[in-house]
């Protein structure tokens, strides 16, 4: 698979910490929903690095890729990427990668999305794959975020899932909520996942993704919840416990 | 070696051990689980191995524990590109396990609680290459990591060291295991970066 020039060609800060770069890439194939890309950085000495990074655009043919980037404290690639890079930088990329953990707008499926944090990326790019595919079957998204300023891409997921259409959202603040907001803040629980996500007996496939803690807790959750272990995806980062290093 | 990335200069490069090309160090210990964890009671926990006629050997948790036992310092290398040097396992060898075991098989494809396998070249287990291990760092190995046991073998991506295993069949042809099968590399050599099915 060959490495390829992205250029950066606009950039969009979704936190504090967090920033999507918006890649042109020449003869880029597409990619499914749910898949990742490699980037790879090298000094003037030859060193490199690599890491790999979620697609959060809509899946299909595309002169460009999105990915948001989460800056890692002490990361040697994500403050290169969300701090450095200007418009008009390029770096390396190859991909699309990965055939598990992945959604496309042709199955029959009905889909719950389970996301903590920055785990929201690849979930983001199937709700927008179905947005564009204009798919009838339902999309829901649990998503666990700290509070409000940690929240990626709050305005086109407020109108992705728009009541009355088929793709819903709901946000459990961990930390701190909004004013007005439904519940005080809390992690999820069972009663929340059962309120919140679609039954088991509708059989939904899920996607979860996030910090490994988060990941375990909530995977067990749907287990529990009655949710064949088969149709739970996983996606997950960072050390046992789930504190995102 | 790839275009400059201006601006980049990376890590101290005295600080960067001798590690597989395009790997970084980590002192954590990240999890990569396809699905959820599953829960596997030691009471109900079995090993089997079978082979390519048929026959089945089979070991209970007690049996395994009954088994003589190594403690292993060894290099970890995941294909989502960290690495964790110097840990410590304690499992019993493959080569105790499939001592008594008469076969033929030039593969293995590995099973796990949860529905995982993985397949690798049947020398790729033997001659002090592959453990069942059941302790890391000295302690029970956590479920998230493949408690109560899982399959060792660190000279391979990790993804081959399977979790929560419960059985290996030993096959005349190779058949691909789960990532093997959504477009990972089919044997996973981090010294010769084998992460993709094209590498």
């Amino acid at each position: 698979m060959p490495w390829r020039v992205g250029t950066v060609r606009a950039v969009h800060d979704e936190t504090p910490t967090a920033r999507t770069l918006v890649l042109e890439v020449p003869d880029w194939s597409g990619h499914v929903a749910g898949q990742h890309v490699d980037i790879r950085l090298t000094a003037p000495d030859g060193y490199s690095a690599t890491r790999s990074y979620s697609v959060a655009s809509a899946a299909g043919p595309s002169a460009t890729v999105e990915v948001t980037v989460d800056r890692v404290p002490d990361g040697e690639v994500s403050p290169f990427l969300t701090e450095v890079l200007p418009v008009g930088g390029a770096v390396e990329l190859r991909g699309p990668l990965g055939g598990w953990f992945v959604w496309r707008p042709d199955g029959a499926a009905v889909v719950q999305l389970v996301g903590g944090g920055s785990g929201v990326v690849p979930l983001m790019s199937m709700l927008r794959t179905h947005a564009a595919a204009s798919a009838e079957t339902p999309m829901r998204l649990l998503l666990s975020v700290r509070d409000p300023a940690a929240l990626f891409y709050a305005d086109e997921l407020a109108a992705l899932t728009r009541e009355g259409g088929h793709r819903g959202l709901t946000v459990v603040w961990t930390r701190e909520a909004p004013a007005g907001a439904d519940r005080p803040p809390g992690r999820v629980d069972a009663a929340l996942l059962a309120a919140a996500t679609i039954p088991a007996a509708d059989r939904p496939t899920c996607f979860v993704c996030g910090p490994n803690g988060f990941v375990e807790a909530a995977a067990a959750m749907l287990v529990a919840a009655g949710h064949a272990a088969a149709r739970i995806r996983t996606e997950r980062f960072g050390p046992t416990g789930g504190s995102r290093r | 070696m790839g275009i400059v990335t201006p601006g980049f200069t990376g890590r101290r490069r005295d600080e960067a051990p001798d590690l597989p090309p395009g790997q970084y160090l980590t002192h954590d210990f990240p999890v990569l689980s396809a699905g959820p964890t599953p829960g596997v009671d030691r009471d109900r926990w079995s090993l089997e191995v079978v082979t390519e006629t048929g026959d089945r050997s089979q070991w209970s948790w007690p049996e395994l524990m009954a088994l003589p036992r190594e403690t292993v310092t060894v290099d970890l290398h995941c294909v989502t590109r960290w690495s964790k040097l110097g840990t410590s396992w304690t499992g019993v060898s493959l080569d105790t396990l499939l001592a008594d075991v008469e076969t033929t098989a030039d593969y293995a494809l590995v099973h796990s609680y949860g529905g995982y396998t993985t397949n690798l070249p049947l020398a790729d287990l033997l001659d002090g290459q592959a453990w069942v291990a059941f302790e890391y760092e000295h302690d029970e190995l956590d479920p998230e990591h493949g408690g109560p046991a899982r399959l060792l073998v660190p000279h391979l991506y990790l993804w081959k060291s399977a979790k929560w295993v419960r059985g290996i069949t030993l096959t005349v042809d190779d058949e691909p295991g789960f990532w093997e099968s959504v477009g990972y590399h089919n044997y996973g050599d981090p010294w010769r970066e084998q992460r993709y099915w094209d590498e």
